[in-house]
Parts: structure tokens; sequence; C-alpha cells
């Protein structure tokens, strides 16, 4: 719902980045993306495109996106399951005292820089 | 071609923001309440209530994040507390930076409580820290018992729930007790309280615990 707000974010933080290391261009950026961080892809994709031709830096940046799967555990039975078929309720007890372990993630995992 | 590894969380930049503000306002001895709901929900009406029976004894300002419009911050400044409409643009949430921006558009140090309007939604200013050292979420009777199934990490985030226009619980199959039980399963150490800005029920106790607040903040 924010992919926009976030794209900015990204672009900010990139910014930084290249000014500390003396960098041009960026030609990929890759993003660690969770199952469950509620950032959509598709729309994150959407916004890049539009929103890197406003800087030099990214403008021929390619946007890569990893998917990191969702696994809950649960606390009852000790054992994980898939968060997004499941949901809240373990599949293998039936308990509801179960919690998030991974898929929640939003990183900029790296980027690729072109030879000079 | 070279690659540089980051690793570094989206987030970051702005929960690092949002602690640098979080100091500040302790320092300059003002209690920041991000106060977040559904549209609708009754916020104007509990922020009218809670300044005309608290602006003796607290110095009180509020600051409107909406998409446009500034309505409700008329309505504000009329009852004697200060105001400040914060246009989004758009964004469906306030993050700390423009957060600060607000304050300083404010010009609120000599303010103690500060409310901050969160865009009306359920979903993503649970996700950006503002910087407020209290979020408060609230919850009308009319949206349903089902809300804390449906936006869990809304009321995980949370350190206060009002449950607001329960004058209307005759009207609706709205089960506090429900409520209470789901919302107390996702974060047990919420407080919540039940009342109706309308008929002053259950204002008291909130209105003590933010007076206990801010003693508590800037102690």
């Amino acid at each position: 719902m924010h992919e926009l707000g976030v794209v900015f974010k990204i672009i900010d933080d990139l910014e930084e980045v290249a000014q500390e290391n003396d960098l041009k261009k960026i030609s990929t950026v890759t993003l660690s993306l969770g199952e469950v961080s509620t950032v959509i892809p598709e729309y994150l994709e959407d916004c890049w495109k539009w929103a890197r031709q406003r800087t030099d830096l990214l403008k021929d940046a390619e946007l890569k996106i990893e998917t990191i799967p969702a696994i809950t555990y649960c606390s009852n039975c000790k054992q994980t399951y898939e968060t997004v078929k499941y949901a809240k309720i373990c599949p293998h007890c039936g308990s509801d005292q179960t919690w998030l372990i991974q898929g929640n993630e939003f990183l900029i995992k790296e980027i690729e820089v072109p030879d000079e | 071609m070279r690659v540089i590894e980051l690793n570094q969380s989206v987030t970051a930049s702005n929960d690092k923001d949002a602690d640098n503000l979080r100091k500040e306002m302790h320092e300059a001895h003002i209690l920041l309440l991000n106060l977040m709901s559904s549209p609708g929900s009754g916020k104007t009406t509990l922020l009218s209530r809670i300044i005309t029976d608290m602006k003796n004894d607290l110095r009180i300002g509020v600051m409107e994040a909406d998409i446009a419009s500034d309505v409700d911050a008329l309505k504000i400044e009329a009852l004697g507390a200060k105001a400040l409409q914060a246009h989004t643009d758009g964004m469906c949430h306030m993050d700390a930076g423009m957060t600060r921006r607000a304050y300083e558009a404010l010009e609120g140090k000599d303010l103690d409580i500060i409310f901050l309007e969160n865009v009306g939604n359920l979903i993503c200013p649970a996700e950006f820290d503002t910087g407020a050292s209290l979020n408060m979420m609230i919850l009308s009777v009319p949206e349903g018992d089902d809300k804390p199934l449906k936006y869990p990490l809304m009321f995980e985030k949370s350190d206060v729930l009002v449950v607001t226009k329960m004058d209307t619980l005759d009207y609706f199959d709205f089960d506090l007790e429900k409520v209470i039980a789901r919302v107390k399963k996702l974060n047990p150490s919420i407080k919540i309280f039940p009342i109706s800005a309308k008929t002053g029920q259950g204002m008291q106790a909130l209105e003590d615990y933010l007076q206990e607040s801010f003693k508590q903040w800037t102690l």
C-alpha cells in the first residue's frame, strides 16, 4: 500500500551509500523481501521504474527482488510451518501460540556497480 | 562489474530518525502520542473532549495528518489547543521525518502533550515508527469486534487501545469481552479504555492515564 514511500526511502539510502563509496552509477539493486512484509513486488517495481528516472545514480538501475519465505514457529509443539498456507493456527497441533520467525524482512541486499 | 553487499534494512533509517526525535521530545519535556485508527472512528471527537477536559492542566497540541483538507484542525483550534494540518500528499502513513517537519511547523516547544493524528487506516501507520513515545489506537464500536483478527499488527504495536462510541453498544453486535481477549492475546501489556466521548463514560480513567503518562515521561 505504501510502495512509493518505500521506494523513495530506498533511493535516499542508496544515494547515501553512493556518496560514502564515491559511486556515480548503480546498475542493479537487489532487495530481500519477506513473503509477509506487506510490500507487493509488482507495485514496488512500477514505483521503481517511475522514481528511478528522477536520479542520475539510478536511472538505468534494474530492480531484482528475492523472496524470503515466511515461516511460523509453534511454541506448543515446537515445530515450524509455512505461514502463508496455515496463518496463525499450527497445522501440526492446532495451537494458536505461534510466532513468525522469518518472512517480514525488507532489506537492500546488494547493489551492482559498473566498472569505470 | 562490482557487487557491494549492503544487507541494510529499508526501515532502519526511519527507526534511527524516530529514536532521535523521541530523545529530543524527552529532553523538551513533551509527550508525543501517535494516534492511529480507521477513518470515522471518532478521533477528532475524542481529542475535542480531552482538550476541553484537560486544557487547564496541560498545554495540548494536535498535528493532524491527512491526505488533504483542514476541517479538523480548525475544529481543534477553536477549542483552545494548538493545531497544525500536515498534508501527506497522498502518503498513507506518517514516518519520523514527516513527524519532525510537522513538529517544527507547529512551533510546539512550549507544549506538554502533542497528539499526532496519523492517517486514517489500520495498516501502514503500524509499520512506521513516528518517534512518538506512546502509540494509541482507537477502535469504535460500529467497526466491529473482529478488527484485532483482521489487523493484528496495529494491535501488537499499540500501547493503548481506546474503544470509542460505547454509547452505541446496544445497536451493534460488538462484544467488548471478545475484543479484550483477542487484543490481550496479541499484546498482553496493552492498556484498554472503553469510553464514550459523547456521554463522558470512561473519560476520567483515560485522562488520568494520560496525566500519569505525561508525569512519568517528564520525570
